[in-house]
């Protein structure tokens, strides 16, 4: 089984590797697609095999010894993880397949960046010891810059991936001590040791409070949140890939995967994060003009549900969402990629009318509906799960969590808090989820594009996502624990019909204008600059930094250059000084010599 | 005789050639002004040859042949600045500057 | 002090005299002549210290032979008869405290070491051609021989380098 494990990670980065050695050689979709469609079976296996007989198959290839704690090479499979990957490739299958259609310039490069990140995912989500984990997350890291950068011709992607890399990079630093604080803690870096070893509450909180560090910066909550919209620079394949299904839920997942080493503390500062998260990033969202850019909120807005499901103590709750999640944001970025293509540009103002590409809208339509958490897409069930727990957190005696609890409840404030931005959320949701698809699919054209159904290699890869945006939440009706209950769902329902209802009115007055002009103008902009987050970094940290590099580059050019070159030109004026003397005058010389002469003697009789 | 006499006599004669030899422009003063310390030089070997009675005559031989071979250095000398003269058309010694360290680098 | 002392100390006022003129004054030609009467009275000191042998070598040589070399040297150079202003180099100051600090040093030390030496003068005949022959030619012959070389060696070095068509 864990041979399995390891071939499913290490059949994309075979790919990765001949992508980028033999590129041009060997036909890149083939080396591409391939590989990732035979690890998709064996990980279908894997998940199979996990239903059938649950339990935990651990293996190592080697220790690594070194001087305080040994590093051990291992893989892991249980329950959580083989659902999730197996969520991964289906998603990085669908979104190969997709690219060999959508990226033309450098594809063999593209194709290999994207099997190396499947990798380093898949090497993230079996990982067994928490370096391991560290080698694929920060693996997932380089290779989103490189993918984010991908059309490096135009600086604004290139700044784009340094923005990406540059604050996801700040997270990792946090996430790294918060392994060291663990693993030390635990005298072991292997997961399974870090859960069951006896760990000091301090150490607990310590830890897990660093390692939020990072999960803020790779799954973009807020405070790390700001680099996910820009990311969007990227080709769409990778925004649904990396930005929509998988890097970003890496975070969420390692916390699932850590879950019962997080106390009370650390949750109730992820269940604050995510709330903000969620109501910031949902506001921002009615106000883009981006289509991307919506969908770009909507993740970080989206990941902040699954971090309060994990904070209001519902693991299966959240990775339920996770899963959901990445099939319908997969769904609506694919399908955006296939809009875009049509209408030349992202903008919102310039589509409308598309309603005659059936496969794109109908594909759309579902992620939407999912998103909004309309009945019966898989959307509404996991959300509906959240909410219940948030719910129940909050009126009742907290669901259990499904790993042996420590620490004690969230906080009565902060789960009133959670509760209450969910419910905002799922209401803000519903209206721009409707928002985007009215100015999308409705309406006359605003822009002259020849209205054309995408080809084959992308109709398909949306349509197999689409399948189970739609089908999956099925499965929470068979499971005990996410079965929906009546009065959340009534709520959330509810709520999720009078925002879109409410854009919908808007629209129909006018449906050639976009709804979001009924917001106040100010307000209308702060959403739209996302409350000026950007600016503020800039002028607190960017500024300052940049400065500083300045001052040191001019320091070293003015101070220590000059210094060294001083010395040459010093060295060169104390010599032309000494070069008077020789002025070619015997009469000078002369003078010198019996001077000197007068005053030895001088000396002489003086002192003898 | 007291010895001072002779003897701070030839030490004038010769800080007055010293000024001469450093001060003087036209190379041909500048002889005249060595011939001055010449000539006290042997002012005073005189002088002490008379002091101590020498029976060697030393003093006196060596101021003799000082005479003599400050006559050749004249000779020489003059015939030198005269050299000198017909390739520069002049004897100025502070214009005489060929061995003077350039100014601009090495 | 004696008659002898007082002749002398005039004899060397002189000489001096004409010395600081040699090298202070404007005219070249002067100073050519101020140096035959620096030589003069140095000749006149020469015989009031009895040795008159050297003391007309002085005259024949010095004034006779080098002043008019020094002359014909004067007139090959086109010097400029007359006052010159520019006979004194840049150097002058320097110069002349290097020959201040000098005569200072001398004059202090010698008066200083020979305060009490007194040279006896009655004792004549000692600085006659007689005795100087003598001892030249016994005991100094060897310098005299190499001498006479030397003089040769001026000689023709003289010659050489005053050619014009080399």
């Amino acid at each position: 089984m864990i041979g399995f494990a390891a071939l499913v990670v290490l059949l994309p980065f075979a790919a990765a590797l001949a992508g980028m050695l033999l590129g041009r050689r060997l036909r890149p979709a083939l080396v591409a697609v391939v590989p990732m469609g035979l690890a998709t079976v064996v990980s279908a296996g894997i998940a199979v095999t996990q239903w059938a007989q649950p339990g935990v198959r651990a293996g190592t290839l080697t220790m690594v010894h070194t001087a305080a704690v040994p590093i051990g090479v291992s893989l892991e499979v249980n329950g959580l993880a083989a659902d999730v990957a197996l969520m991964v490739c289906c998603v990085a299958l669908a979104v190969q397949v997709y690219s060999v259609a959508y990226v033309h310039e450098r594809y063999s490069s593209y194709a290999a960046f994207v099997s190396l990140f499947t990798a380093a995912m898949l090497l993230v989500v079996y990982a067994g010891d928490l370096l391991v984990l560290y080698v694929g997350w920060e693996v997932m890291g380089v290779c989103s810059y490189f993918l984010i950068g991908h059309h490096w011709e135009d600086r604004a992607n290139s700044r784009a991936a340094v923005k990406a890399f540059l604050v996801t990079r700040i997270g990792d630093v946090g996430f790294l001590f918060g392994i060291f604080v663990l693993g030390l803690g635990a005298h072991t870096f292997s997961i399974d040791g870090v859960l069951a070893a006896p760990l000091s509450h301090t150490t607990m909180v310590t830890g897990t409070l660093l390692l939020l560090a990072g999960v803020a910066g790779k799954s973009a909550q807020f405070p790390l949140h700001t680099w996910l919209p820009d990311a969007m620079a990227g080709p769409t394949p990778i925004s649904a890939l990396i930005h929509a299904a998988t890097m970003v839920a890496a975070g969420i997942y390692v916390v699932a995967r850590l879950y019962p080493v997080f106390p009370a503390a650390s949750l109730a500062v992820l269940g604050i994060m995510a709330a903000i998260s969620m109501l910031g990033a949902a506001l921002a969202a009615l106000a883009q003009d981006d289509l991307k850019r919506v969908l770009a909120y909507s993740t970080i807005s989206q990941l902040g549900f699954m971090a309060a499901g994990l904070a209001v103590g519902s693991r299966d709750a959240a990775v339920f969402h996770l899963l959901t999640h990445g099939a319908f944001k997969a769904v609506l970025f694919l399908g955006a990629g296939c809009v875009i293509g049509v209408t030349g540009s992202n903008l919102l103002r310039d589509m409308g009318g598309l309603r005659l590409m059936p496969f794109t809208f109908w594909s759309m339509t579902i992620g939407y509906a999912a998103l909004a958490g309309l009945p019966p897409a898989s959307g509404f069930f996991s959300k509906d799960a959240i909410i219940e727990a948030a719910q129940s957190s909050v009126f009742s005696t907290p669901m259990p969590r499904t790993a042996s609890s420590l620490g004690g409840a969230l906080p009565g404030w902060c789960a009133w808090i959670i509760y209450l931005t969910l419910l905002v959320t799922v209401l803000l949701t519903g209206a721009y989820a409707m928002r985007a698809w009215l100015l999308t699919f409705f309406g006359e054209p605003r822009g002259t594009y020849e209205i054309r159904e995408a080809g084959p290699l992308m109709r398909w890869p949306l349509a197999a996502l689409a399948a189970p945006a739609l089908l999956l939440g099925w499965y929470a009706v068979f499971s005990g624990e996410l079965r929906p209950h009546f009065g959340s769902a009534a709520l959330a329902l509810l709520l999720a019909l009078a925002g879109a209802g409410v854009v919908f009115l808007i629209w129909n007055q006018d449906p050639a204008l976009d709804p979001a002009r009924r917001l106040p103008a100010p307000l209308a902009r702060a959403f739209q600059r996302a409350f000026y987050l950007d600016e503020v970094y800039t002028v607190a940290i960017v500024r300052p930094a940049v400065a500083l590099a300045m001052f040191v580059a001019i320091a070293d050019h003015k101070v220590i250059d000059a210094g060294v070159e001083g010395t040459a030109t010093g060295a060169r004026g104390l010599a032309g000084v000494l070069r008077r003397a020789q002025n070619g005058n015997p009469q000078t010389y002369l003078t010198g010599l019996l001077a000197g002469v007068a005053l030895i003697a001088l000396a002489v009789v003086i002192l003898t | 005789m007291h010895l001072v006499y002779p003897v701070v006599v030839a030490a004038l004669l010769f800080s007055a050639g010293v000024y001469g030899v450093l001060a003087r422009r036209n190379a041909i003063l500048v002889l005249m002004s060595a011939e001055l310390m010449l000539n006290a030089v042997n002012l005073n070997l005189v002088a002490f040859d008379v002091w101590l009675r020498d029976r060697l005559h030393g003093g006196q031989v060596l101021t003799l042949f000082t005479i003599v071979i400050a006559a050749a250095e004249v000779g020489l000398g003059l015939a030198i600045v005269l050299l000198v003269f017909r390739n520069r058309e002049t004897i100025d010694i502070d214009s005489l500057q060929t061995l003077q360290e350039s100014r601009e680098g090495e | 002090m004696t008659t002898l002392d007082v002749v002398f100390v005039l004899l060397g006022v002189v000489a001096v005299g004409a010395a600081v003129l040699v090298v202070t004054t404007r005219q070249l030609v002067h100073a050519a002549l101020w140096l035959v009467v620096s030589f003069g009275a140095l000749a006149g000191g020469y015989l009031m210290l009895t040795a008159e042998f050297v003391a007309w070598v002085q005259v024949l040589i010095y004034v006779g032979a080098v002043v008019v070399l020094l002359l014909f040297g004067i007139m090959l150079t086109r010097a400029p008869i007359g006052r010159s202003a520019d006979l004194d180099s840049g150097n002058r100051w320097a110069a002349l405290a290097v020959a201040l600090a000098t005569a200072g040093v001398l004059v202090t030390v010698l008066v200083r070491g020979f305060r009490t030496a007194y040279a006896p003068l009655d004792v004549a005949g000692q600085g006659a051609a007689k005795p100087l022959g003598e001892s030249v030619f016994r005991i100094w012959v060897l310098p005299f021989e190499v001498l006479s070389v030397l003089l040769l060696a001026a000689l023709v070095g003289a010659i050489v380098l005053s050619r014009r068509e080399i």
